[in-house]
């Protein structure tokens, strides 16, 4: 196992880090853990949590004093490839069941993975709707400026689902790498549209406003957690899993629907 | 010395070779086939075009640089470095302030949205302004050296034999600095060819327009691992076909 290697494990993170593009370093070095519960994990969590996660990671840290809770948030998608080829976490948390199961596959999930939240897509236009967008349908329009999330990252399948369910033949200018990415050029009104998460507008405040329409409730997408294998503090991790279930409430005033 | 020197050597060749060994050499010209030839041909491109914008506007700001010597110090110290930048600002840094001077609602990018509903993000033209944004720092002070280290003598006998500053430019310092030159523009090409962040954060990333193969390769590794190390190969064949089909007196002039 190459996590005995400080070196390779440094190697590791460093290489899949820069594949991700977005590596927040390694875990910490552990003090000796006199109970399961102390310690440092590394949980990586689809972007749209990066609000909600560090909040709990606030109470979680509060609750068990000697534990430490790191986040690398990030395209579910590449999340997922990095855990693949060997990125140390101990919890992932995936923006869709799919992403989940490339890990599932791989035989790196510690348990079956369970749902604890839900989104819907909604648009985002930025403040005062310069580009007058009013539904689905303004998609289509080549004129307008719009940017939807790549189909190879959750965001991106279920725009996908919702302009085929909506027959829209979508014209977007941009497939952007992850949900970030997309509000990001919404929010600095360089794009007129943007399909996002309710989450996400509702974490932007005043920088975006959101449209709602009848086709996202067609369109839910689950967010699976699990804790992995291969976590050097598998009960702390599964700590944190529990601490994410037993908090439903400021995910739901988060704007996440329930899990089913 | 050896030891550190293998030591180097492995680090730089030892991820290409890991990647050369998980190719999927039996589908690559499946992968190849799908996304990456239009990605191809669009990086190939845009690379050239910027390239071909770092030589022209980044030599007449390397002559500028390196007759700067009478200038104050403290200015020519600031010039230089804000010069420099680009080359240690994050590039996805970069894209976003690219976004915040030529986007629609940028500093200049405002009023030229106004005026002509003009708009450059989003467009094959942003893939080539932020290439050249991030290339021509290599292109500039590359050239500059190559300025600096050019023997005055032969432009002081190119003067008594009468000829004129361009004269003496284009016939004597330019073909003394040529080695400089390319190397600079090799280096800005390499710079393009592999340039992501500033990319797809400032042109976005749309297929045959804007979808770079360093793009293409990100997007790929989350959907398709082994298109991803495809696309690598294919960006490795293309930085090793430019390396060693320059001769090693142009690239000596990297050494400067």
């Amino acid at each position: 196992m190459r996590r005995r290697l400080p070196l390779a494990v440094a190697a590791a993170v460093l290489v899949t880090g820069a594949l991700a593009g977005c590596a927040q370093g390694a875990p910490a070095a552990t003090p000796s853990a006199s109970s399961g519960l102390m310690g440092a994990i590394t949980v990586d969590a689809a972007a749209s949590l990066d609000k909600v996660f560090p909040a709990l990671a606030r109470s979680f840290e509060r609750r068990h004093p000697g534990a430490t809770v790191t986040f690398n948030f990030g395209g579910s998608s590449a999340l997922a490839a990095s855990i693949v080829s060997g990125a140390p976490v101990d919890v992932f948390a995936a923006a869709s069941t799919t992403t989940m199961r490339t890990v599932q596959t791989a035989d790196l999930t510690a348990g079956a993975p369970v749902v604890i939240a839900r989104n819907r897509l909604e648009i985002a236009v930025p403040p005062g709707n310069p580009g007058k967008v009013s539904g689905l349908r303004d998609f289509a329009d080549a004129g307008r400026t719009i940017v939807v999330c790549d189909r190879t990252v959750p965001c991106g399948a279920a725009a996908q689902q919702v302009f085929a369910l909506a027959g829209v033949t979508a014209k977007p200018d941009s497939y952007e790498p992850d949900v970030t990415s997309v509000l990001t050029k919404v929010a600095g009104n360089d794009a007129d549209a943007g399909l996002v998460y309710v989450t996400d507008v509702r974490a932007a405040g005043a920088k975006v406003e959101g449209i709602p329409f009848p086709e996202a409730e067609q369109a839910i997408t689950d967010y699976p957690i699990a804790a992995l294998k291969g976590s050097e503090h598998a009960a702390l991790a599964a700590a944190w899993v529990a601490w994410v279930r037993a908090h439903e409430r400021e995910l739901r005033s988060a704007g996440f629907l329930a899990p089913q | 010395m050896l030891v550190p020197a293998a030591i180097a050597f492995l680090l730089l060749v030892g991820p290409l070779v890991a990647l050369l060994v998980r190719a999927p050499w039996a589908q690559l010209p499946a992968l190849l086939a799908g996304t990456v030839l239009p990605a191809l041909g669009l990086s190939l491109g845009t690379a050239a075009a910027s390239t071909g914008c770092c030589v022209l506007l980044g030599v007449p700001l390397a002559v500028v640089l390196a007759g700067a010597d009478a200038w104050p110090a403290p200015l020519r110290r600031l010039v230089r470095a804000l010069v420099t930048t680009p080359l240690v600002l994050p590039p996805v840094v970069g894209g976003v302030a690219l976004l915040l001077l030529l986007g629609r609602v940028g500093l200049l990018g405002g009023p030229l949205f106004q005026a002509f509903g003009v708009q450059i993000p989003f467009t094959t033209a942003a893939v080539v302004v932020a290439q050249t944004f991030v290339g021509l720092p290599f292109l500039v002070l590359g050239v500059e050296g190559a300025l600096r280290g050019v023997d005055r003598r032969f432009v002081i006998a190119a003067t008594t034999l009468g000829a004129g500053p361009w004269t003496r430019f284009t016939r004597v310092v330019l073909p003394l600095a040529a080695p400089g030159v390319a190397a600079g523009a090799v280096l800005a090409f390499a710079r393009a060819i592999g340039e992501f962040g500033a990319t797809v954060t400032f042109a976005g990333s749309l297929p045959g327009v804007t979808q770079t193969l360093p793009v293409a390769a990100y997007l790929a590794l989350n959907s398709d691992p082994d298109a991803a190390i495809a696309i690598s190969v294919v960006l490795m064949v293309i930085a090793l076909v430019v390396l060693v089909a320059l001769r090693d007196r142009w690239l000596q002039g990297l050494a400067r």
